[in-house]
């Protein structure tokens, strides 16, 4: 039966830091990362075909994955005009940065339930971040393949 | 066929605003979908409202009441006789749910910004982080004008009357394919399709979705027309939580001049909710 999942170390810490903050000090530090989502590496910006998009309405996120000395490598490409969203994938970028697959697959699907985000996003805004970690879980399930 | 919007004047065009931003009768307001675009750039001197930590009751479903909405227009600086001009991101979605709310508290002097944000960056005007800050003005809200906001029973009776309703929805919500738009499953309703009679013309037709500028009254006015929503019956708009609604509430009312048009916030989150509720699936009509 299932148990229940791990969240990597860098990742807990964010998700810590996001914890202790109030209010619109959440809402600041969101920002923070999606202007620190860095650019697409070289590779993936000359071949955007390596990018899968993420199935999601209002806002054009894709994502592309490598293997790195065992660890994983996130690269985000989301429009400016999405700070949210860029946010999100900042986080994952960051926290999910040299997990192992196998790391990233125990990540509990609803982790970033404990930043609190939802009390100043919605929950329907939060959407976003189910869909990325969706999205690299299954990044993670075709390293293992 | 007249060629020219109903109410012109609740419309100002990215130059207006650009030779208001400092005229202290004028204040504008960003109301966007994402929570923090605000915060990467704003046209100077513009304010922020957020639907949800601003605009919504943190308890009940419900948005601010009267007082509450008094103190939100006296912290932003804005007087009753203030020109509130709203714009935002996704085709001023978010900012005519805004200009909704305050038209609901009697607000006199509204406008929406012809193309939002995206037409604004498009011509490359200028952007600033500082968040302003105006002296509190003094604010009386009038009472709710309940003529431009339905609740469930006003629905019913639309039904019953045969009277049109519009769903301004996707067109796999109108079907009842999906419970929920793509990707915001907790937006979902126990059962899917759409309010009995209501014709599907989703929100995002009215503009032109390479500058975010409403479509011509003509064009409108053939969207509405050929669906056969009239201006001589009361409509009513919906979609999942009202706010889409909120866009073709406003080009009814003021581009197309209808006379009597309710946006009915409740929306699909309520409708397909609701024990006993008359309810249709499939292409409609």
């Amino acid at each position: 039966m299932s148990r229940p999942g791990k969240v990597p170390d860098r990742l807990a810490q964010i998700v810590e830091d996001f914890e202790l903050c109030e209010g619109r000090e959440k809402l600041e530090l969101l920002l923070q990362y999606a202007e620190s989502l860095p650019p697409l590496p070289a590779w993936v910006a000359a071949d955007e075909s390596s990018l899968e998009a993420v199935p999601e309405c209002m806002t054009p996120v894709a994502v592309a994955a490598e293997l790195v000395d065992g660890g994983m490598r996130f690269y985000f490409k989301v429009p400016a005009e999405s700070p949210t969203v860029r946010g999100f994938a900042a986080i994952v970028e960051e926290g999910l940065r040299g997990a192992t697959p196998e790391q990233v697959l125990d990540l509990p699907a609803d982790f970033y339930l404990q930043m609190g985000l939802q009390e100043v996003l919605t929950a329907q805004r939060m959407n976003g971040m189910s869909a990325i970690v969706a999205h690299v879980k299954r990044l993670a399930v075709a390293q293992l393949a | 066929m007249n060629s020219v919007y109903a109410h012109p004047e609740y419309l100002v065009e990215t130059e207006w605003v650009a030779a208001h931003l400092n005229d202290p009768a004028v204040r504008l307001v960003e109301s966007n979908e994402d929570a923090l675009l605000y915060e990467t750039g704003h046209i100077p001197g513009a304010v922020k409202v957020d639907w949800f930590t601003t605009l919504q009751d943190r308890v009940r479903r419900d948005f601010i009441n009267q007082s509450e909405f008094e103190a939100l227009c006296s912290g932003l600086g804005i007087a009753n006789d203030t020109t509130v001009v709203f714009y935002g991101d996704k085709n001023n979605w978010f900012a005519c749910y805004a200009f909704w709310l305050f038209a609901y508290y009697g607000h006199r002097h509204l406008r929406i910004m012809n193309g939002g944000r995206l037409k604004w960056t498009q011509e490359n005007r200028p952007l600033s982080k500082d968040v302003p800050a105006y002296p509190a003005a003094r604010y009386h809200a009038s009472p709710p004008d309940r003529a431009i906001r339905a609740y469930r029973d006003d629905v019913l009776r639309q039904v019953e009357h045969h009277l049109p309703l519009v769903d301004v929805r996707s067109p796999q919500e109108y079907t009842g394919e999906l419970l929920h738009m793509p990707n915001y499953p907790q937006e979902g309703a126990m059962r899917g399709g759409h309010v009995a009679g209501a014709v599907s013309i989703p929100w995002a037709t009215a503009v032109n979705p390479e500058n975010g500028v409403f479509k011509t009254a003509d064009e409108l006015r053939r969207l509405f027309e050929s669906k056969g929503v009239l201006p001589d019956q009361e409509v009513i708009a919906y979609c999942r939580i009202g706010e889409r609604s909120s866009l073709t509430w406003f080009v009814l009312k003021y581009l197309l001049g209808y006379p009597r048009v309710k946006n009915y916030d409740g929306s699909w989150t309520e409708w397909g909710n609701l024990v006993g509720a008359p309810i249709e699936k499939g292409p409609g009509q």
